[in-house]
């Protein structure tokens, strides 16, 4: 990587004019958002945050948008970037053309400019209890727990959520369905579910096997196609579906076998 | 939809957003598809009631079917081939096989299916040409 940068120096850098339509809405001042134009000068290996800090540095210090880390492992710069839900730190502009709409997440309420609330997301998260139920307490003292390879192979895909919501603004339910709890929680849920320590499972269909859950998904399996993290939330939820209509089955057909349940923690419990 | 918080909102296109995405067509397409099976479903079944009928009567509906139905019947051939293609390439995402600890790569998942569906198509097709004579 270093000896990109000198060369960048040493040579002058290729520019291409850019025109990025920025979706802009000051919530106290505008009623709707609107559309501003930017001429951008982009260079070959700008990716669209490149550009937009060029926005903010050097033409317009009023817009707002987030970022962090320039690497696609922070999760904050989430945008819509000609309509698909994208990392804006993750796609080059060189492969883009030479118009660029930018707006912010779909289905998400803007507060400001390209910033989206996200409050609700991390409500959802929370709601399908992302920590390990174990089946009994256990102590420092008893030391750690053992796991094969294939233990940790069948869930280890789920933990890579880097929490960037674009799988929320790919999913046209989540939009349709207001209460969905979507992609991201329904992964997460599975993740858990899937941990050789956990016994939770039961604990946390109340809300992913109910009517905000697994069943609002219809399969579009856009959630799967932006993940940058490659999770695959479409299908974390298809699974989660077959193991719930196992379940319910079990249930109807086999009444006297209980699900497994922790014995510390009852569902319900909070921690 | 300005909030009281003064967040935006911008909902989705209740009728049209399907049309916003080349995935979005692609799903449609799909959920779709499932229609005309359905509809096909109900003129096979159709055709069993009237083989219940005596082979006249089975007769005039094959005659009916290939002289007013051919166009339509290309079509339903097209989306049930659209529906099962479409629903193969998504099978590894709701059955992850694994094979001595190590997940099955999702190719050999879709082309197992592929194999499955042509080896009961030939057997189908076996059956009726030579069916008869068995």
């Amino acid at each position: 990587m270093k000896n990109d940068v000198s060369e960048e120096t040493e040579n002058t850098p290729v520019v291409r004019n850019v025109q990025f339509e920025i979706l802009r809405y000051n919530p106290d001042q505008d009623d709707e958002p609107y559309y501003q134009t930017y001429q951008v000068p982009c260079q070959e290996e700008w990716v669209i945050l490149d550009a937009i800090n060029y926005i903010k540095d050097n033409l317009d210090r009023s817009l707002s948008y987030r970022w962090s880390c320039h690497m696609a492992v922070c999760g904050s710069c989430g945008l819509m970037v000609n309509g698909e839900a994208t990392l804006s730190c993750h796609s080059f502009v060189r492969e883009m053309p030479d118009k660029i709409r930018i707006e912010p997440l779909s289905n998400f309420p803007v507060a400001r400019d390209l910033i989206v609330d996200m409050d609700g997301f991390v409500e959802n998260l929370a709601s399908v209890k992302p920590y390990i139920i174990p089946a009994e307490e256990r102590g420092l003292e008893d030391g750690w727990y053992n796991q094969s390879p294939a233990q940790l192979e069948k869930y280890q895909q789920y933990t890579q959520c880097i929490n960037c919501m674009l799988c929320y603004s790919a999913c046209p339910q989540v939009g349709l369905n207001e209460g969905f709890i979507g992609p991201a929680a329904l992964a997460l849920a599975h993740r858990y579910n899937q941990d050789s320590r956990d016994v939770g499972r039961s604990a946390r269909e109340d809300v992913v096997s109910s009517n905000v859950g697994i069943w609002e998904c219809s399969f579009v399996g856009a959630c799967s196609e932006v993940c940058p993290k490659h999770v695959d939330p479409a299908a974390a939820i298809q699974q989660t579906k077959i193991a719930a209509t196992a379940d319910y089955f079990k249930r109807f057909l086999m009444p006297w076998v209980k699900p497994k349940k922790s014995s510390s923690l009852e569902p319900g419990d909070e921690k | 939809m300005k909030l009281d918080n003064g967040h935006y909102i911008r909902p989705l296109a209740r009728y049209t957003w399907w049309t916003q995405q080349s995935s979005y067509i692609r799903y449609i397409l799909r959920e779709v598809s499932s229609l005309f099976i359905g509809f096909f479903s109900i003129v096979l079944v159709c055709g069993l009631y009237r083989l219940s009928q005596g082979e006249a009567e089975f007769n005039s509906w094959r005659e009916a079917l290939w002289s007013n139905g051919f166009a339509l019947s290309i079509i339903v051939l097209f989306f049930a081939g659209y529906h099962s293609v479409s629903w193969f390439s998504v099978t590894p995402k709701a059955m992850p096989l694994t094979f001595s600890g190590k997940r099955v790569a999702p190719e050999i998942i879709i082309g197992a299916h592929w194999l499955l569906w042509l080896l009961s198509s030939a057997f189908v097709w076996l059956l009726f040409i030579y069916g008869g004579d068995l």
